[in-house]
């Protein structure tokens, strides 16, 4: 809870106010059954109808402040719970917007989003539920105890003896309950899971024939749930009949220590009916407190899995005095002796790299999954940190200068293009926020995504519904590189984004990017041989290694890897 | 309404399965409501014995106490056992309902489950199914017991003094229009949090998912502002719902007290102005008691009763699924003997009548032959597999496989004389064997040690740490691309069917491992008919017939020279490919 108690601190005066107007209200109900007694002893018994009268209107006057008390503690504790849930989901996004790329990967986008979604949800209903209630139950059981002491204490013994019986089987039940509902949940996980697999593979689970299976399967997994759900319910069926059973037990208990108090004149008949009453209130508590524990469990377990990701360390550390580098330079990036190796992993992703490019160079980065290729292109933006070496751009170590800076310089375009809601002007203004409209245009038509724009009724101002689902992924990934190139940079890197492309226009795109007033440094990273056969250099990764680095020409006559990577796809030329 | 009463019904029949229980359960539920509010009424007399000091009657005590003590354990046991048996009811419904809809979904057209995401099926069987359950099957005995409560309540109440009676029956609604009126007040405040909630959820997956890219062009800023003021009116639309909502209890309670009042007041007055004769003390204490129990469930039931509506709507998304038409029903004949010869006659196709794809197409491939499907991205590749496996039906024509029509037999003998390798690999959670032995169940371990040979899987299975028992997690989420999709060649490898479906990879295997998977195809195409996704041009190349695809139709045929000759669309892809 260190980390995210501090959320709740501008809101301490609510989080004061919410319990302590809970508890004013509570106090005013333990009144209650004492006026009631008051009413049988003086008013009944005594014919006094004015009295009756008073306290009647007393008790109207109670509940009308316990019904004000109440309400300030209700607002009080939505308005601490969402606020808090607010700031704490906004940190947690500043935060996650800080990891490295690094951490990314290991966390994940779906746990991420869960814990910014579900888990804050939970967490705020958690701390809701706390204020409005975590105080009020256990201080009626307890403060009914009380009152039954100002009562008659001989009597209020029984209630002493009561409660740690009824604590007992509240905690017993929840102890014994809580691990089989966590194992209720992972088979119920395994039948979702299981369901899911079905229908993703479906064409594959026909075409083998394989429904008889699967549905042995599911009857399976479902009648284990079933037998779980039933177990654990036998368990929890116990809670309120035995709270029901202690309780009354402690009725007929009452009564009969009542009747001979009575017989003595300890007692009036008016008291014994309060007894009655502060016996039945701590009932109702009891049945209010078992599905608090429960609710502040799940939120206590939400909150845990949140801070695990509050905790983390966050991004990579920023030079405190960045460098800028100077005026044009001829040699735009270049690699000096590289080794990455990704956090946990057991080697080096890329070990000893090293390469030159120049200004308006294309260079061409192949081989196959896994040799590094993107690894080796996510240095330059320092994305990750290279763990040996130094990598340059524009002659400075990228890690003495000013990141935004540095990232300015150079856009992206990722293997798997990723759009956003809102307008295509919109997504492709992410580039450069002042591009006009010709800016745009003219990156359009470069990707060739001018044709795409255009047919669309609205230009422009067509909007992207998320993730891009109305659009075709070639028609994604050309305005990804309309996107980057929006931002005129110095730097182009196409990480296998050409893949959705057909041979036409992938290789249209090739000679637009050639034929730019300014010409980029491009980075061209790609599977097909026909992508980057053209390029100023390719460098061929294998395992990790530079395994060549040369124009086409010399390392089909030299470079063995590139040899069995063009020939895989070009055999007849091999001839 | 007509749907309601439909739903109602299925529901009914899923229930009626467990009628034993839910009989002893409303027996039970009765049980514990009449002994539930005799209990106040044995206190009261027991209180009434309380007159005064030395005026206790102590031999009148023993028996109400025994009697109360009876009725305490019945209300205990049969809550319990009443509680047993709603779980039983419950549980084992829900399992019923989850197998029979897995079973339907076996029997559904792919059409349909192309059409309708996965996350949204799997939501109907899994949450809606749950919530059903809880709503519909606890809420029914929720509403059933509240009944009985207020029902049993009103009789005990009036029974004893009307006066009293008719207060509390006056001042009840009450709290019904209370809680009315701040339903019908919040209901507006939750749909606004709820759409708000969704646009940051959606918000929130968006930019996740795609950090990297927000990183990348430097916007966390403008992000992270976007996110704010969602956040903040998120924050808003939360704190009023929440608060709003959150009234309901305290001003039942409100209304609670003011019964409670009324009560005593009235039970006093009633006392008094009669001289003890309408109304004894004990009987004013039952009152009291009958107070707290009575508004209770009151003030569940206008709760209950939306939880039920959603339950009904719940059960209807399901039972929508359910009743989904399934695939037309299988030909009886099985198909032997199978040469590989395949055979399309004025085929036509399309998924949906507005966008015409297969026109009239006509194909004839021997035994043997290699089938090259080439085209752009999106041509509509998958559409001949969808055909050939039977997934979709053709809308005119016919496609006979060994002079058979593919109508005339079953699925089963259908789909098992061919192999299919899909590019999107897919594996089952389980064992690397689990999934070879896939292509046949009963292949001893040589036979698929031999399989995964012949398609150099063995070697790097045999590196996996637990060998062929290696468990993958869902989806073989710890294989990489190029192991997967020697896995599911090697499963075909081991069934040997006499046709082939193959979908070239476009990317993403590392070339050592596509070698191997074009040596693997190689092998496997030897002699069979084979219908190939291309994209390879050397695959291309070799074909006996290539189909070339545009805008989901066919729109050339033929082998590689006589379409190059021809210098049509064919011509010009293959041309780009070299014309850099």
């Amino acid at each position: 809870m260190k980390t995210l108690l501090p959320f709740l601190k501008p809101y301490r005066k609510e989080c004061i106010i919410s319990p302590l107007f809970k508890l004013l209200e509570a106090v005013l109900e333990l009144f209650v059954p004492l006026m009631m007694a008051a009413v049988i002893d003086k008013g009944i018994l005594q014919n006094d109808i004015g009295y009756v009268w008073r306290m009647g209107g007393l008790l109207v006057v109670l509940a009308l402040l316990g019904f004000g008390c109440s309400a300030t503690a209700q607002f009080f504790a939505a308005k601490a719970a969402t606020g808090f849930a607010a700031d704490a989901k906004s940190a947690l996004f500043a935060h996650i917007q800080r990891f490295s790329f690094t951490q990314l990967d290991t966390l994940g986008a779906p746990t991420l989003i869960n814990r910014m979604t579900t888990d804050m949800n939970q967490v705020q209903t958690g701390v809701n539920m706390t204020l409005r209630l975590l105080l009020r139950s256990p201080f009626i059981v307890v403060g009914a105890t009380i009152m039954a002491f100002t009562v008659d204490a001989k009597v209020a013994l029984i209630f002493l003896a009561l409660l740690p019986l009824l604590t007992a089987v509240v905690v017993g039940v929840m102890r014994l309950t809580l691990p089989r509902h966590r194992k209720v949940q992972g088979q119920l996980d395994q039948v979702l899971l299981h369901t899911r697999e079905n229908l993703t593979g479906v064409r594959v689970l026909r075409a083998f024939n394989k429904q008889e299976r699967e549905i042995e399967q599911n009857q399976r997994d479902n009648e284990l749930l079933c037998a779980m759900q039933l177990k654990v319910g036998r368990i929890s069926a116990l809670m309120n009949p035995i709270t029901f059973l202690l309780v009354n037990a402690a009725l007929i208990v009452l009564l009969f220590s009542g009747a001979w108090q009575v017989q003595g004149g300890l007692l009036t008949q008016g008291a014994v009916v309060a007894l009655v009453n502060y016996l039945n209130q701590i009932l109702v508590e009891l049945i209010k407190l078992a599905n608090l524990i429960l609710t502040i469990t799940k939120a206590l377990a939400c909150a845990g899995r949140v801070e695990s990701v509050m905790e983390l360390p966050s991004g990579m550390e920023d030079s405190s005095d960045p460098l800028l580098p100077s005026g044009d330079m001829e040699i735009r990036v270049q690699f000096d002796h590289v080794c990455a190796r990704y956090e946990g992993a057991g080697g080096d992703s890329i070990s000893d790299v090293s390469f030159t490019a120049l200004q308006g160079q294309t260079i061409g980065v192949i081989g196959g999954t896994g040799s590094g290729k993107s690894t080796l292109i996510n240095l330059i933006p320092r994305f990750y940190d290279a763990s040996a070496g130094m990598v340059k751009v524009d002659g400075v170590d990228v890690k003495r200068q000013d990141p935004e800076k540095l990232r300015e310089r150079i856009a992206v375009v990722p293997q798997h293009a990723a759009l956003f809601q809102g307008t295509i002007r919109e997504n492709l203004l992410w580039g450069k926020q002042s591009a006009t409209d010709e800016e745009l245009w003219e990156a359009l038509q470069t990707a060739q995504a001018a044709e795409v724009v255009a047919g669309k009724e609205h230009g422009l101002d067509e909007e992207i519904e998320q993730g891009g689902r109305n659009l075709s992924g070639g028609q994604k990934q050309r305005l990804t590189i309309a996107r980057a190139l929006v931002r005129k940079p110095e730097i182009l890197i196409l990480d296998d984004s050409a893949s959705a492309l057909d041979y036409a226009t992938d290789a249209a795109l090739r000679n637009a990017l050639r034929e730019m007033p300014n010409p980029a440094t491009v980075f061209i990273v790609s599977q097909r041989a026909s992508s980057i056969r053209f390029a100023d250099q390719i460098l061929v990764l294998d395992d990790g290694t530079l395994a060549g680095i040369g124009t086409h020409d010399e390392l089909l006559e030299r470079c063995p890897v590139y040899q069995e990577i063009y020939y895989s796809q070009y055999p007849k030329e091999a001839a | 309404m007509n749907n309601r009463k439909q739903t109602l019904s299925t529901v009914l029949a899923y229930v009626g399965r467990y009628k034993r229980y839910l009989l002893l359960s409303l027996v039970l539920c009765m049980l514990t409501v009449a002994a539930t509010l005799s209990i106040p009424i044995l206190t009261g007399n027991v209180i009434d014995l309380l007159v005064g000091p030395g005026q206790v009657k102590m031999e009148g005590l023993l028996p109400l106490l025994l009697q109360i003590g009876a009725l305490i354990a019945i209300t205990a046991l049969s809550q319990w056992l009443m509680g047993l048996c709603n779980n039983q009811m419950t549980y084992r419904t829900v399992r019923d309902i989850r197998v029979d809809v897995f079973n339907h979904i076996q029997e559904l057209p792919l059409s349909y489950l192309d059409m309708h995401p996965t996350g949204d099926i799997v939501s109907r069987v899994i949450t809606d199914v749950d919530q059903f359950a809880d709503g519909l099957l606890l809420g029914f005995t929720q509403l059933f017991s509240g009944v009985l409560t207020i029902l049993g309540t009103l009789g005990f109440m009036y029974s004893v003094n009307w006066i009293i009676a008719t207060a509390v029956v006056v001042i009840t609604p009450l709290s019904l229009l209370v809680a009315t009126f701040i339903a019908k007040r919040t209901y507006a405040m939750f749909s606004l949090q709820t759409k708000t909630r969704g646009e940051q959820t959606g918000l929130i997956d968006e930019m996740i998912t795609n950090q990297k890219v927000v990183r990348a062009f430097g916007t966390e800023g403008a992000v992270q502002e976007r996110f704010d003021e969602v956040n903040q009116r998120l924050c808003q639309a939360s704190k009023k719902a929440i608060f709003f909502s959150s009234l309901t209890n305290p001003a039942t309670r409100f209304i609670n007290a003011l019964v409670y009042a009324c009560v005593g007041v009235a039970g006093a007055v009633v006392s008094i102005s009669m001289g003890g004769v309408g109304l004894s003390i004990g009987q004013l204490a039952a009152f009291l008691s009958y107070a707290n129990q009575y508004t209770k469930p009151f003030n569940e039931i206008s709760g209950v009763v939306t939880e039920l509506q959603g339950a009904l709507a719940c059960a209807r998304r399901v039972f929508d699924l359910m009743e989904q038409p399934v695939e037309t029903p299988d030909a009886a004949k099985e198909l032997a003997q199978v040469d590989g010869s395949v055979c399309l006659d004025d085929v036509s196709f399309s998924y949906t009548p507005q966008r015409k794809l297969i026109q009239h197409f006509n194909l004839s491939v021997a035994p043997g032959q290699r089938i090259a499907i080439v085209g752009p991205t999106g041509c509509g590749k998958t559409t001949l597999i969808n055909l050939l496996m039977r997934f979709y039906d053709v809308n005119e024509g016919q496609i006979r496989v060994s002079g058979q029509a593919v109508t005339d037999v079953t699925r089963h003998s259908l789909r098992q004389s061919f192999g299919m390798v899909l590019q999107e690999t897919w594996l089952k959670t389980g064992t690397i064997r689990e999934n070879i032995l896939m292509g046949r169940e009963n292949a001893t371990d040589e036979e698929m040690i031999e399989a995964a040979k012949a398609t150099h899987a063995h070697s790097f299975i045999k590196r996996l740490p637990n060998g062929y028992d290696t468990l993958i997690s869902e989806d073989g989420g710890n294989l990489s691309q190029g192991e997967k999709q020697l896995l599911c060649i090697t499963r075909i490898m081991l069934a040997l069917p006499p046709m082939l479906i193959l979908d070239e990879a476009t990317s993403s295997i590392d070339t050592r491992t596509e070698l191997r998977i074009q040596r693997a195809f190689e092998k496997l195409m030897k002699g069979r008919t084979s219908f190939i996704v291309a994209h390879r041009l050397s695959t291309i190349q070799s074909a006996d017939i290539i189909l070339v695809m545009n805008d989901g139709n066919v729109i050339e045929q033929g082998t590689h020279e006589a379409l190059l000759a021809k210098n049509g669309f064919y011509a010009k892809l293959y041309n780009s490919q070299f014309a850099a």
